[in-house]
């Protein structure tokens, strides 16, 4: 077990340190020259800037020096957590995300929770009910639910539940009601896909034959369900659950953007104006964190939650 | 001797007439295939709009989608304006019809790179397996584990902003997923016996791959395309809503929405009504792509 741990944590910090210089090569090696627009202002393309001061600037971020001096520069300083300074505001980058991270994690882990719930409970009525045509509406939702773009949907919701029933704050950080918006709007989307996968995944465990015998034992419907069937059912879920949360982290630009609300997602969308690559980067790569940290504790935890599979780590060493 | 001629011919005869029957009859099963789904015919007229309204915006409207009046602005849905009009008294319908040419233009350069790129990229992976495959997939993995959204936007900041850019930004986030199913694919089509009969036969590599696996390997990445035409429409109106796209006179979708955001209170339709648009298209898109996927097989 103690081996199979420590591959898997070498492999999540290869992933990252390979998502680092994916982000790099993108960032650095496309066509854009951060540093004339660093002396604009972020203001686009001029090019009335004295070119003395641009090489100031060069040498000072250290663009002057070749790209494969610049990469193992950058990652050594990453290593030690210094992901450089916005281009912006000369801030570190660490510290403008770590001051933006936790309004945006309130956020994200409420939405998360929601769709969670929301998703799960679609999935669980639909198999569960004895109408066809209930569980069939039910299931023509999800499909409707991945296909809205979320940003028109906080829109619509700002409309109808602040302008027009003045329900609640349309806009800002403030307290739990302004919370709520935002967090359906992130949710829904994802709720959609939980419960695609997780009505799917129930469908075909209650066709199994311990369904049937739990059934014929004479157990409630509802014990069946839920203590029987839902706990396989959940499993393969649980596979793409670093997907889902990392989808849920990215929306996090778009729903704040519409929303106005401070946090990560607001950072990077005016970080790529400002073509502040430090800063896109050190989201890119926090993004990149998201997703390997969830995958490998789903990975730790499965054997917990399905027996059969701890038979791996031991005949995998 | 004429008996053992007429035999042949008779059995002729009786093959002519059948392709005409199953002519028919395929068609008949098409028809009924669509006539049980109601949605999915809804679907196809959808997305057909779209099509004869990024080619021929003319046959839906006559007014100018860049110039308005300023007179008439922000004026409600009527029936002179069906969409109502926008802040500078255009015609806010007009602008939709004409913003399908641009959206639908993004939407194809999107696919169309994950397309190339992913399935090049699993083609060769799945071909020529060892090293290759391992250095490709581990590449694709990583590329997976960044959140679509964070590397489109990684790939914006780097190239700027317009169109065609924030297109290309989306088919890279989806390369992966397509580098995948092809591989997949490859791998299944590799260990097929007409594989191996070309390669017994002495064709070259290149054949092999070309005429052999690459067409039959081509279905589920063909399928997987037809789904992200949804996701990219999403994707690419989420980037030109953010402001990354076709740059202010032009209309777009996305921006189309973000332009309305700030008459929300008083004009509902400028953000609603654009969004229901793309709302339809992508649910058609999705519908279509379901059918290909699954029933259509399924039925035949």
């Amino acid at each position: 077990m103690a081996r199979y741990l420590v591959r898997r944590l070498l492999q999540a910090v290869a992933v990252l340190w390979a998502a680092y210089t994916i982000s790099f090569i993108v960032l650095y090696l496309l066509p854009s020259d951060p540093v004339s627009i660093m002396a604009n202002g972020g203001q686009g393309e001029q090019n009335s800037v004295d070119p003395a001061q641009l090489a100031k600037l060069r040498a000072e971020y250290g663009f002057d020096k070749p790209l494969i001096v610049q990469y193992v520069d950058q990652l050594g300083r990453a290593l030690r957590g210094d992901f450089g300074r916005s281009v912006q505001n000369g801030q570190p980058v660490t510290t403008t995300i770590r001051q933006a991270l936790p309004q945006t994690l309130q956020l994200a882990g409420f939405a998360l929770v929601l769709a969670i719930v929301v998703g799960g409970g679609l999935a669980f009525l639909a198999t569960y009910t004895r109408r066809r045509w209930l569980g069939e509406a039910l299931l023509a939702l999800p499909p409707v639910g991945v296909s809205l773009p979320s940003f028109w949907v906080g829109l619509m919701l700002v409309e109808l539940l602040s302008f027009h029933w003045r329900l609640l704050p349309a806009l800002g950080n403030a307290g739990f009601s302004s919370l709520v918006l935002p967090a359906v709007t992130m949710a829904l989307p994802t709720a959609a896909v939980i419960a695609q996968l997780l009505a799917k995944s129930l469908k075909r465990t209650l066709a199994e034959p311990y369904v049937e015998t739990a059934r014929a034992k004479g157990l409630r419907p509802i014990t069946v369900h839920l203590r029987h069937a839902m706990r396989n059912a959940v499993l393969p879920t649980l596979t793409v659950s670093g997907m889902v949360v990392g989808h849920i982290f990215a929306g996090s630009v778009v729903v704040e953007t519409v929303f106005s609300r401070n946090g990560v997602g607001r950072i990077t969308a005016t970080a790529v104006d400002f073509q502040d690559i430090p800063v896109v980067q050190g989201v890119v790569v926090l993004g990149a964190l998201v997703f390997v940290a969830i995958n490998l504790a789903v990975d730790l935890l499965y054997p917990l939650l399905d027996p059969r599979i701890t038979a791996i780590p031991t005949t995998v060493r | 001797m004429s008996e053992p001629l007429l035999e042949p011919l008779r059995i002729h005869l009786d093959v002519e007439p059948a392709p005409e029957i199953d002519v028919v009859r395929r068609r008949g099963r098409t028809f009924r295939f669509l006539l049980h789904r109601p949605g999915l015919l809804v679907a196809i007229v959808i997305v057909v709009l779209v099509l004869l309204a990024a080619f021929a915006p003319g046959i839906f409207t006559s007014q100018n989608p860049i110039v308005g009046v300023p007179a008439h602005k922000l004026q409600p849905p009527s029936r002179a304006h069906i969409f109502g009009t926008d802040e500078l008294g255009r015609d806010l319908f007009a602008r939709v019809v004409h913003g399908a040419a641009l959206s639908l233009k993004a939407t194809i350069i999107a696919v169309s790179v994950a397309f190339v790129v992913g399935g090049l990229i699993g083609l060769l992976a799945g071909f020529v397996g060892r090293w290759v495959e391992d250095v490709l997939m581990r590449f694709v993995d990583v590329l997976l584990s960044i959140p679509g959204l964070l590397l489109s936007l990684a790939v914006v900041t780097a190239l700027g902003y317009g169109t065609i850019k924030v297109a290309i930004a989306v088919g890279v986030a989806s390369v992966a997923s397509f580098a995948r199913v092809t591989r997949a694919e490859v791998l299944r089509v590799r260990q097929a016996v007409y594989v191996e009969a070309a390669r017994s036969i002495g064709a070259r590599w290149y054949a092999v791959l070309f005429r052999h696996v690459l067409p039959n390997a081509i279905g589920p990445a063909l399928v997987l395309a037809t789904l992200e035409f949804g996701t990219a429409i999403l994707a690419v109106s989420s980037l030109s809503f953010l402001g990354y796209g076709a740059q202010p006179p032009a209309p777009e979708w996305g921006s189309l929405i973000s332009d309305g955001r700030n008459y929300l209170a008083n004009s509902w339709w400028l953000s609603t009504l654009p969004g229901v648009v793309i709302a339809a298209a992508v649910l058609a898109t999705n519908r279509i792509s379901r059918a290909l996927d699954g029933e259509w097989v399924k039925q035949r």
